[in-house]
């Protein structure tokens, strides 16, 4: 049923009792030509890439927990494409053009807000570092714009612009916002069910069926499924279901944490982020500030970040806006990220053939759910990575051509 | 053992309190995690693959269950020690001096 006016109307008649499941709960097939691993935002966009755009039509998403329960689920929606290098640039600015379209397309109101991102700077190198990353931005079509101190205090009315982290200047991308991550990961999945796509939500794979070098099943906790082709889309645990298929990735899985504060009036109309001090944060709809930071040093699956991780996050908070220093904090949780030595992701192919991998994207996953979905469905029909996801190969780690954007881009990681 | 074990859980839950070889108990804060352990660099490194190079710079084992790494304390003594953990529980089974042989894991 499609979402709209005249449905809402008539609906209304029955008491909105009588809406359809966005999206059901078949059944495993034993057989698909795609299985998708993973049904976060990313897996389900490649399904729904892979219907849509190439014709497929036998594919399932299986998913561990339910849809929406994972890292889609735990981020702080941020979505900006402001990166330094080409590749990311081409990448994440992908992202960004689907996102400007996908609430039409996936006809679900993901709430893309572009409120603007300022990337704040706090020192000489810090004005050196965006003055130059503005200009790559530029240079590849990304909206960039240089701020002063006064220019930032006069659009951000409470920072504190003179206090323990000076705010020299910011980076400010127009277009950069935050959306409903549950929102794209729901729109995702009712739109590639209405393509014929299955979503098995419970459903953990267990073992990977490869013969003469090529995947030909799953084993999953729903029972075993013959395949042609595999993409795997597991975020926090790219490296568990990669020993399954008998290879290792460059990645250690590590936890990063969030928290919101008690709701409060509309007080932060833009993304505020800083580097050096290491602190995000944007208010939601709902008028909690959601606020993010680094990751944990250490590897991990616990889901759980240490405490002084808190700590971490709120002392520049709290500096850069002493006006925050007496709201409550609601609710903290972890996820758990996996991070690539250059904090780009990996999207391709593995030494298996028809299995492709889609991961490593570190603590910034979400802004390039679309294009990420969008690069990977192609990558896995052609058997072949096309021209935005090709730098991003597993074999950059062998040929040395990483895109290290550890220290390049505004990576809070 | 059970009891071992329980103390284990008490000492070392959730990593607040880390046992440096050096120092004794303290603080998680002042300590830094640094990675998998016993990484040994390549004795022949003019002869070896660019593969063979690329999995010894970046490809790590980042199991789920028992981890080997390397822990400064940094506000401490400041020395390096290796410290065996769990992913699942971050609960840590043992700590001890770098140099020393990779503890055996036991599947109790």
């Amino acid at each position: 049923m499609k979402y709209s006016l005249y449905n809402l109307v008539k609906n209304s008649f029955s008491y909105h009792e009588n809406w359809e499941k966005a999206w059901s709960s078949p059944d495993l097939k034993p057989e698909y030509d795609v299985v998708i691993v993973g049904g976060g935002g990313h897996g389900l966009g490649t399904a729904y890439y892979l219907a849509k755009e190439f014709g497929v039509k036998n594919i399932a998403v299986l998913e561990k927990g339910w849809i929406g329960g994972g890292n889609t689920g735990r981020n702080t929606t941020i979505i900006r494409s402001n990166y330094l290098w080409d590749e990311s640039a081409a990448l994440y600015n992908h992202a960004v053009n689907l996102w400007e379209g996908l609430s039409s397309e996936l006809n679900f109101n993901v709430m893309f807000s572009q409120r603007g991102l300022f990337h704040l700077a706090h020192s000489v190198h810090d004005m050196q570092e965006i003055t130059r990353r503005g200009y790559s931005n530029y240079l590849n079509g990304i909206d960039a714009e240089i701020l002063n101190q006064d220019q930032v205090a006069k659009k951000i009315p409470h920072i504190n612009v003179n206090g323990r982290y000076p705010v020299l200047g910011a980076l400010l991308q127009r277009r950069a916002g935050t959306a409903r991550h549950d929102a794209v990961a729901w729109g995702y999945a009712r739109a590639a069910e209405n393509l014929g796509v299955d979503i098995i939500q419970n459903c953990e794979v267990k073992g990977i069926d490869i013969s003469n070098g090529k995947v030909v099943g799953l084993q999953t906790t729903k029972g075993s499924v013959k395949v042609d082709k595999v993409g795997l889309v597991p975020a926090g645990h790219s490296s568990v279901l990669a020993n399954m298929a008998g290879f290792s990735l460059p990645i250690n899985s590590v936890p990063l944490q969030a928290l919101v504060s008690e709701p409060v009036k509309p007080i932060l109309d833009c993304v505020i982020m800083s580097n050096s001090v290491h602190v995000y944060v944007s208010q939601s709809d709902k008028g909690e500030l959601v606020v993010g930071a680094g990751s944990d040093a250490y590897n991990s699956y616990s889901q759980r970040g240490s405490f002084d991780m808190i700590e971490h996050m709120m002392a520049p908070l709290v500096e850069l806006f002493p006006i925050f220093s007496r709201l409550k904090m609601l609710r903290s949780w972890g996820g758990i990220v996996d991070v690539t030595p250059d904090r780009s992701p990996i999207i391709g192919k593995t030494p298996v053939k028809d299995l492709f991998i889609n991961c490593g994207w570190g603590t910034g996953g979400f802004k390039a759910t679309p294009g990420s979905a969008h690069v990977f469905a192609e990558t896995v029909f052609r058997g072949e990575p096309n021209d935005i996801a090709a730098p991003f190969s597993l074999e950059r780690h062998f040929s040395g051509a990483l895109v290290d954007e550890a220290a390049a881009a505004a990576v809070a990681h | 053992m059970k009891l071992q074990r329980q103390q284990l859980l008490i000492n070392n839950f959730f990593m607040f309190i880390i046992n440096c070889p050096y120092c004794g108990e303290r603080d998680q804060t002042e300590f830094t995690c640094h990675g998998e352990a016993h990484i040994a660099r390549p004795d022949n490194p003019s002869e070896i693959s660019d593969e063979e190079w690329g999995r010894y710079l970046f490809f790590r084992e980042n199991p789920k269950g028992t981890h080997f790494e390397r822990w400064t304390h940094d506000h401490g003594c400041r020395r390096w020690f290796n410290v065996m953990r769990d992913t699942v529980t971050d609960e840590i089974i043992k700590t001890y001096k770098m140099g020393e042989a990779k503890p055996v894991i036991s599947n109790e």
